[in-house]
């Protein structure tokens, strides 16, 4: 007898993405939507969606949720927590988001250990507006607004998200993951869960970042893109689980 | 060697990125030479014996196109 080991998930609409051919928001959009049907939460999350690549996020994931203003989606997340508690609120957020304009938000919504969970997506440009050059940006990395390649005399090094938010004592959970090969979304699809599951259970803040692909903007062919990850974001970007307070307990 | 599943793609979803492809662990997925209406190549099984069902290509596709079933 036949079975499918690896169906379409639920929480996922069947909309086809916008996203450029090897694009990893799709391959996260999935994860959550994968990790939303195992926890059977999907009637009462509330999804976040940010400014940039994913600012059309709630059109392909089947749950409720609002547009943030640009950098604003852990503010906005903190209100949507704090007066509906009982709902799981997600914020899905890329790098220029989270890390430029919205690094303010993301610093306070960690350091007061909100009830919610960051999505973090990295993939080191600015894929929206065309590829420019964002605080994630690697020593060197060309973009149109580094021709030259990054100086980090002129505009400084790139910014590690979960280095610094590991400074704050509030947040409950902090692990950076990555979607370039299999073993890797796999373990991004674990990181989410905990993440989340962590949120069910009422006990703070997550963070989860995920380095993943952009190949229109980095000038790569997807399969290239991957093996870029891999041999030049994550030795700057090491993975691994910066904090877990529910292991430590 | 009889095969164990087999992936269900929908070429229509496809965009052409190939990561299936890349990481398919038995190197039985290749380009299609047919165009899908987004004049997109898209991957076609070449060996419906060797498939293990491991899930690795349906697992890095970005667009969802691929589904698996085990026999």
């Amino acid at each position: 007898m036949s079975k499918m080991t690896y169906a379409f998930p639920q929480s996922l609409s069947e909309t086809r993405t916008h996203y450029c051919a090897g694009c990893g928001h799709g391959i996260v959009h999935k994860l959550i939507a994968q990790v939303l049907d195992e926890l059977n939460i999907r009637e009462k999350t509330l999804l976040v969606a940010p400014v940039g690549c994913s600012v059309l996020a709630y059109k392909y994931l089947n749950v409720d949720g609002l547009e943030a203003a640009h950098g604003r989606a852990p503010a906005v997340a903190t209100g949507l927590k704090r007066v509906q508690k009982d709902k799981i609120v997600l914020s899905y957020q890329g790098d220029g988001d989270l890390l430029a304009i919205g690094a303010g938000e993301t610093i306070h919504a960690a350091n007061r250990g909100e009830d919610i969970t960051v999505i973090f997506l990295n993939n080191a440009i600015y894929g929206m507006t065309g590829g420019q050059m964002a605080p994630t940006t690697m020593e060197g990395q060309k973009t149109l607004t580094s021709p030259q390649g990054r100086d980090i005399a002129d505009v400084g090094s790139a910014m590690r998200a979960c280095e610094l938010i590991d400074t704050l004592e509030a947040p409950y959970y902090i692990e950076r993951c990555s979607v370039h090969d299999v073993k890797n979304v796999n373990r991004t699809k674990n990181a989410i869960k905990r993440a989340i599951k962590y949120q069910v259970e009422g006990r703070g803040y997550s963070f989860v970042e995920i380095l993943s692909m952009c190949p229109t903007n980095w000038g790569l062919d997807p399969v290239k893109s991957a093996k870029w990850i891999e041999e030049d974001m994550v030795p700057y970007y090491p993975l691994k689980k910066f904090r877990d307070k529910g292991e430590e307990a | 060697m009889a095969a164990k599943g087999e992936p269900l793609i929908n070429s229509e979803r496809c965009k052409g990125c190939g990561l299936c492809i890349a990481n398919c662990p038995k190197n039985i997925l290749e380009m299609s030479k047919e165009f899908n209406s987004d004049g997109v190549t898209f991957p076609t099984l070449n060996d419906e014996e060797t498939c293990t069902a491991c899930t690795f290509c349906a697992t890095m596709c970005p667009e969802n196109a691929i589904q698996i079933r085990r026999f």
